[in-house]
Order: structure tokens, then C-alpha cells, then sequence
């Protein structure tokens, strides 16, 4: 065949255009022509942590010229074999929202004004420098994310805490993983999980502890589906307050009252000592028994303090403590039937099966999260289920960094990267490698995030910079914290990607560099470090939040403290950083290996990842072969003796139905990205409140109508939704969070653990009138 | 022998009219997308001058918002 110079240069012009509108509209159609003409290497595909959940999907985005233009899973990433779910399949149209913010603004007489980005970082530093020299250096503080990067946390703490001096570092995830937190400081002196996610594939048994994994985190339920279909005898069990998509796809689903998880936890260890299926061998050698105050209080007032006292006790004390937790007693508070407790327990204590427990918010978002941490911890040491292929207790992360950045890199008010400021050695090493002098950490922790808020409110701190996360929609007893960031003398800082309600109320807009825009680093929930080269240009005027976090600290004086290059930053941070974890219970992985590979679990030791910890069969930090729970100092994990409590506030004669909040599958907390991927917004477009249809029916509700939600704080005016995904029992509404066109944060209650310090946003009592 | 592409946006609600508009003039190959408002549009003039009529011409289409230029290519003299 042959073909003409004219009819070449048309087809060169026609296909130019059609490549140019297929990196800016990815799938497009032309009629006769399809991007799957697109020669093979015109996509470039690079690897990087999905941006969403703390799952930790790991995905490869297709970059063609500096689009990203197509996404799927990595095939070389364990934690999802190639698999994604709804969200990351859609992950890359987060880029492109048409209202991105690519320059920064300053707030004049009233207005958001456009502004050079450098002129911008010059007034945050004068604002900061004019606060701590009137108010003194606990008047600044910096409210970060689980979102936020490994290097951006660090960053943050290494300037507020060694430069500044002041410990107001408080992160998001003090509102989603703090009870996590101090559930496993608290029974193992070290925190994050000791397993791994091949307990999936190695589990007998599941029990899913008040999460609704099908939605929240769907990739590895679909690996217990996979479990259970190649071995008939895998159970999944649902644990639940309400029934979701879980609990359809259970082999058993089992409602509870709100709180009574306490009561369950006990029961079920009860049972295990009753029935003789107490592990002896293992908690002879290798647990210890202890209690705590009780009656501690639910924070709600300002100022709330709470510190607790451990005190030894005998196994004898804990069978006396079980005594009030009968099946039968407890199924009056739980109501749940003495019959399926007796169920739980056999399945924890049969010494043949292979427990997994997992929970995330259920149990973490909870006023006593703490408490039920260590109370399901105890039932895995009863039986010595624990730390081994499959027998795993597994607290999930909701955030894709919670574990990586706030956890590990320790931004909340408390901690240092390796350790607490409480402690002079751990002072000393933040000192000697971020070269400041010891004086500067502060050994006092200041506040946690709700009382951070609540300084803010009172003038206490009056510059606040909020990074990755959207406080003005995720604050509980949400309008005292937005009322008070809108008061005069306060000073806002907000780096973001998108206008959101908090930043409505910022003095300064920074655009930030969204996720594969620039190079960062994020920890799962199962102690996987991933790294990410950035694959696209940044738009306009956006930066890192890192390097804006360092342009600021310089301009404050700190060059020594941050002088690296825009071109390495990323990659000194790292070498930095991973100085405070260099021993084996928590070594990292090099910067040049977790740029080779698709995640490096932690620690990671002689080129191994230890999968398992405490378990000297996998953990080379163990002092012998056995188990050895090193991060207390008795070498033992600890029981604790945990009572049931009630909640902060229950139903009753005015406010006679529970709320509980959440989210969906379709978006990611505030919905600030994922209600602009048209195709996930339009599956859900608006948020609602779910109704039981009996409780529908006596209020002549039917779907869609609207039905005003209404505490002692606030309320919000919603559509009903009845027999939709989820279905809460009678007495309780259960309303989405991603929709800020409804602040239900307005209506909760900001109670809270008063040892994790992290509210509960399940719980709170409130009525409902048809509007 | 210019001979450009484009990428034709449509005014709101008027795709179909755009495509009728450019497929009416002379020396226009167009190409609607299937699922997204935009065309692709290719010029095949005989020389400079008839090019510039012609673009000045579509650029005064009430049915056209915007059109981005994909590939350009004349021959030298």
C-alpha cells in the first residue's frame, strides 16, 4: 500500500490531536479511533502508595508526557497483588479538579487575595515571630494529618519542637488512631501492630470488632473472601453496632449495644477461663496481669486531665474481675445473647483455629479506646494467639500515613521521633541529630488536639498552621472550634489543594503538591514503608509541604536546622530521620531500596523484613527463640482488668436515639478529593441519615425525606435513607461525614479516651424530628 | 499545503451545531468525540492565504468557544 506525503502529514496532524486529548481526557473516544492506539511506550508507568487508606494499596500511575493518564494496581505490591478498589481505580483524577489551588492568598480586608507564594511564606514567618514574641512560643502550633508524608511530619516536628521549642505538634490522626496508640504502649510498651497482613492469608477464624471492612477497607476483605472461598472452613464473623455490607457478606453478624464491646471483651476471656482454654505454658512465661483507675471521666471539659497508675496484679484478681462479665450478665448489657458469647469464646479458645481480630474506628473512636484496645489484646495473650502466622490481634489505620508519618515520625504534642519528650534520652537524640541544643525540647507535652482547639478558642494559641486535613468539617462539637478560629487575634495558616470550610477560614492559603505531584514516603497500618517518586509537574505555584514547612523555618532563622537542596531534601530527610530508629525493633528500610521496591516492611533487619514481632521465630529483636515482649520492661505483655463503662452521653427521654458516624466506599473522609472525581461523586452524590425503618415508620419518614438531627450541641437537616448499604438497629441513625454541605460534626459530642485522648465520633445522643 | 489540527471546543449545549458548522466549510475534516465536548479538526489548505480566511472564519462560529492548535506544518517556499 502506499500512501501519499499529504495524506502522512494529515494522519500526523490527527493523531496529535487525538494523543493531545487523551492526556486530558483519559478514556476518550474518537470514532474510528481509540487511545489504545497509542503506541506502548508513550505511557511511562511508575509505582506509588495509593493515596487513600491506610491499607496501603500499592498502584502504578501511567504518565504520558505530564499527565497522569491511566492508573492500576501494582502487581509487586503484596499488600494488593495487583488488586484496587473503587477509589483507586480513580486515584489520578484527584490531580485535575478544576478549582485546584495553584497560587497562595492572603486574606485583606476580608477578601482572599492572589499572592506570590514567596510573599506569603514571608508574612507566615512575621506572624509566627510576632505571636512568640508576644504570647511566648506555645502560642504557635502546627495541626497535621496521617495524610501528610513521612518527610512533611518530620519536617514539622524537627522545626516546632527543636527550633521553636513548643510540643504543640497534634496531627489528625489523634481523631482516628490515638486508642490504637496506647493500647498497644499500654499492653506491649511499644506501639503498632505485631503482625502482618499474611494473617489474612494464614486465619481460620475472623472477628471484625465494630469496621465495616467491605467499604473501609475493601482490598484486604477481599482477601478474607479469598481465604474463605480456598478453605471452606474459614468464619467471618461481624462484630457490629449496625449492619453494612460486612455484615452481608459474614458467615455470622452479631449487633451490640454502643459500648458494651467492654463488656463482650470480658465475657469472652470468661468463658476462655472457664472452659480451660487458657494457653497456660504461654501466660505463665509470658504476660503479666495489672489494673488501672477507673471512673476516669470523658474529657469533656477544658483543661481535662487524666494520668493513669498501673498496678500488679495476680491472675486470681483477673478470674475475681471476670466474676460481674457472666454471658448472662453481660448479655443484659450488651444484648447480645449469652449463646453467641459462648459462641466468640470458642472460636478464641479453640486451640486449633487461628483467630485474626481486626477493628478500626469501632473500637479506636470510642471514650474508653484504650480500654477495649488491652481488653482484646487480652483475649489473643489468654490463648497465646498472638504474633504467629494467622493468630493476630490488628488494629487497621484508616489514613494511608497515620502509622508512618504520626506514629512513627511522632507528631502529637507528646512524642519525638524515636520516643517521648517526657524522657531526657530520647531528648538527647532529637537534640544530637537535629543539631539544636537539649533546652530546646520542651519536656512538657502541651495539648492533644481537642484541647488544642480548645486554646485556640480561648486565645491560648492564636497561629494555627493546619496541613492535609480539614478540621472546620472533622472537629466533634464542631461549631465551638469553627467559632473560634474566626475569632479576632487568631492567624490561619492553611496548606490545601482544594477550597474546603477550613480553608474559608485561613489568613493564608499555601497551594500544596498533591500525593505523586512530588516525591514523599507513607507507612500502612501494617508497618510497610512505600516511596513514591513525583511523576507530574506540580501546578502553578504549588509546593511540597515539606519544602513550604522548610521555607518558613529558614526565614525564622533555622538554615543550619534545614539546609538541603530542593533537589535532595527528600531523600537527606530520610537518611536523617531513619537515625532514630536504627536498632533491630525498628530499623528502616534505605532510601535506595524502598525506591527499588513496591514497600519495605519495618523493622527491617540483616535485608529481612520482620513480619512478626515478639515471636523470636520471626524477630531477630527477641532475645531468644520464644516469645519475647520486649517493649515493656518485665519482657511480658500485659493483661489489664478493664471494666465496662457507659458511654459520654447516651439515649434518653429528650434525646432518645444514638448517632454514629463514618464513612462510605465511594469517598474518602471530607470528600475534599473524591467529590470531585465525577464518577465516584455521582454514585454518591449527598450524604443522608440512615434510619431503621420501624423507627421510618413510626416517624411517617419514608426515604428522602427530610428529618432534622438535633443534640444538645447543634443539628443538621438531612434526607432520609431507610434499607439502603447499611442499616442501623432500632435507636440508632447513622450519618456519612464526606458531604460538608452537612457539618454533622455539629451535632457530635467531643468526649474522648482519657488516656488516648481520642473523641469518640460513634457515640453521642440525639433526636430527630420529621421536617 | 498548510495543514493544521486542532482541538474544537464547543459553546455549552452546542456540540452538534459546531460539528454541523465546521462540517459545512471548505477544507475541514472533523472529528467529534464520543464521550467528551470536543472535536478534533484538521485544515488541509492549498496555501497561506485561503489558511488565515479560514481560521479567521471559524473563529467568528457563535457555536465555538475555543480552539487549541495540536500540529502545525506548511512547506517552506
Amino acid at each position: 500500500m502506499t500512501i501519499t506525503r499529504r495524506d502522512f502529514i494529515r494522519s500526523m496532524a490527527l493523531n496529535s490531536a487525538a494523543i493531545a486529548a487523551a492526556t486530558m481526557f483519559p478514556g476518550i473516544i474518537f470514532a474510528g479511533w481509540k487511545p489504545t492506539d497509542l503506541p506502548a511506550d508513550s505511557i511511562k508507568w511508575s509505582k506509588t502508595p495509593c493515596r487513600f487508606c491506610g491499607t496501603g494499596c500499592g498502584l502504578l500511575v501511567g504518565v504520558s508526557g505530564k499527565r497522569a493518564v491511566a492508573v492500576k494496581g501494582d502487581p509487586n505490591c503484596s499488600v494488593n497483588k495487583g488488586l484496587c478498589c473503587v477509589k483507586g481505580y480513580h486515584s489520578i483524577q484527584i490531580l485535575y479538579g478544576k478549582d485546584r489551588f495553584t497560587t497562595a492568598y492572603v486574606r485583606k480586608d476580608g477578601k482572599m487575595v492572589p499572592t506570590p507564594i514567596d510573599k506569603a511564606l514571608d508574612l507566615i514567618a512575621v506572624k509566627m515571630k510576632e505571636s512568640i514574641k508576644k504570647t511566648g512560643k506555645d502560642s504557635v502550633c502546627i495541626y497535621g494529618s496521617g495524610q501528610w508524608s513521612i518527610p512533611d511530619g518530620y519536617a514539622a516536628s524537627k522545626f516546632f519542637k527543636g527550633c521553636i521549642g513548643t510540643n504543640n505538634v497534634e496531627a489528625n490522626a489523634r481523631l482516628c488512631m490515638a486508642s490504637a496508640v496506647t493500647g498497644c504502649l499500654t499492653s506491649f510498651g511499644l506501639d503498632e501492630p505485631m503482625g502482618c497482613y499474611e494473617d489474612i492469608d494464614n486465619a481460620d477464624v475472623f472477628i471484625t470488632w465494630g469496621n465495616n471492612m467491605a467499604e473501609m477497607h475493601p482490598v484486604l476483605f477481599s482477601r478474607m473472601l479469598a481465604n474463605r472461598k480456598s478453605k471452606t472452613h474459614v468464619k467471618i464473623i461481624d462484630l457490629t453496632t449496625r449492619s453494612t455490607r460486612s455484615s452481608q457478606a459474614a458467615d455470622k453478624s452479631i449487633l451490640f449495644n454502643p459500648q458494651s464491646d467492654l463488656a463482650i471483651a470480658n465475657a469472652i476471656c470468661y468463658e476462655i477461663i472457664k472452659n480451660n482454654w487458657v494457653n497456660q505454658d504461654f501466660v505463665t512465661r509470658h504476660v503479666s496481669f495489672h489494673k488501672g483507675k477507673t471512673n476516669i471521666g470523658y474529657g469533656t471539659e477544658d483543661h481535662f486531665k487524666f494520668k493513669d497508675k498501673a498496678e500488679t496484679v495476680s491472675f486470681e484478681s483477673f478470674k475475681t474481675f471476670l466474676a460481674d462479665y457472666t454471658p448472662e450478665k453481660t448479655e443484659k448489657i450488651s444484648g447480645v445473647s449469652a449463646e453467641n458469647i459462648k459462641y466468640l469464646a470458642a472460636l478464641y479458645g479453640d486451640p486449633s483455629k487461628k483467630v485474626t481480630s481486626f477493628w478500626t474506628m469501632g473500637m479506636n473512636q470510642h471514650t474508653r479506646g484504650t480500654w477495649i484496645n488491652n481488653l482484646v489484646y487480652n483475649i489473643h495473650l489468654l490463648t497465646g494467639k498472638i504474633s504467629s502466622p494467622g493468630n493476630s490481634p490488628f488494629s487497621l489505620t484508616g489514613q494511608p500515613s497515620a502509622c508512618g508519618t504520626v506514629r512513627e515520625v511522632g507528631t502529637l504534642t507528646h512524642k519525638l521521633p524515636h520516643g517521648v519528650v517526657m524522657k531526657e534520652g530520647d531528648r538527647k537524640m532529637a537534640a544530637k541529630i537535629w543539631g539544636v541544643p537539649e533546652s530546646n525540647i520542651d519536656p512538657k507535652p502541651t495539648y492533644h488536639t481537642v484541647e488544642m482547639f480548645r486554646a485556640l478558642d480561648r486565645g491560648d494559641i492564636n497561629f494555627m498552621w493546619i496541613q492535609v486535613t480539614n478540621p472546620m468539617v472533622t472537629m466533634p462539637n464542631l461549631k465551638r472550634y469553627r467559632d473560634g478560629a474566626k475569632k479576632d487575634g487568631r492567624f490561619i495558616v492553611v496548606s490545601e489543594i482544594y477550597p474546603t470550610p477550613t480553608s474559608d477560614v485561613a489568613d493564608v492559603i499555601l497551594p500544596s503538591a498533591l500525593w505523586v505531584e512530588r516525591e514523599g514516603f507513607f507507612g500502612n497500618s501494617e508497618r510497610r514503608t512505600q516511596h513514591n517518586a513525583q511523576l507530574v509537574p506540580k501546578p502553578g505555584e504549588a509546593m511540597c509541604n515539606t519544602w513550604q514547612l522548610i521555607q518558613v523555618a529558614r526565614r525564622m532563622g533555622f538554615e543550619k536546622q534545614f539546609p538541603w537542596s530542593q533537589e535532595t531534601y527528600i531523600e537527606d530527610i530520610w537518611n536523617e530521620y531513619i537515625q532514630f530508629h536504627d536498632t533491630p525493633k525498628h530499623r528502616m528500610a534505605s532510601y535506595e531500596l524502598l525506591n527499588e521496591r513496591s514497600g519495605v516492611s519495618w523493622p527491617y533487619v540483616d535485608g529481612k523484613e520482620t513480619r512478626w514481632r515478639y515471636n523470636g521465630k520471626y524477630d531477630p529483636a527477641c532475645k531468644d527463640k520464644t516469645y519475647d515482649f520486649y517493649g515493656k520492661p518485665d519482657h511480658k505483655a500485659w493483661i489489664w482488668l478493664r471494666p465496662y463503662e457507659p458511654a459520654a452521653e447516651s439515649p434518653d427521654r429528650e434525646y432518645p436515639f444514638w448517632l454514629n458516624t463514618g464513612r462510605v466506599l465511594e469517598h474518602w473522609h471530607t470528600g475534599s478529593m473524591t467529590r470531585r472525581i465525577p464518577i465516584l461523586h455521582k454514585a454518591v452524590p449527598e450524604s443522608y441519615v440512615e434510619i431503621n425503618p420501624e423507627d421510618a415508620k413510626a416517624m411517617g419518614v419514608v426515604n428522602g425525606t427530610k428529618v432534622k438531627i438535633s443534640s444538645r450541641r447543634g443539628s443538621v437537616v438531612m434526607k432520609a435513607l431507610i434499607n439502603g448499604r447499611g442499616n442501623p438497629p432500632e435507636g440508632m441513625v447513622f450519618v456519612p461525614f464526606f458531604d460538608e454541605s452537612y457539618l454533622i460534626n455539629e451535632v457530635t459530642l467531643d468526649a474522648f479516651c482519657p488516656i488516648s485522648k481520642q473523641p469518640d465520633y460513634k457515640k453521642c445522643a440525639v433526636k430527630l424530628e420529621k421536617v | 499545503m498548510p495543514i493544521f489540527s486542532f482541538l474544537a471546543y464547543p459553546e455549552k449545549k452546542m456540540k452538534d451545531q459546531l460539528i454541523k458548522d465546521l462540517s459545512e466549510m471548505q477544507y475541514c475534516e472533523v472529528k467529534p468525540s464520543e464521550n467528551q465536548e470536543v472535536l478534533i479538526l484538521l485544515t488541509d489548505t492549498p496555501d497561506e492565504e485561503t489558511n488565515k480566511e479560514l481560521i479567521n472564519s471559524i473563529k467568528e462560529l457563535q457555536s465555538l468557544q475555543s480552539l487549541s492548535m495540536t500540529f502545525g506544518h506548511t512547506d517552506l517556499e
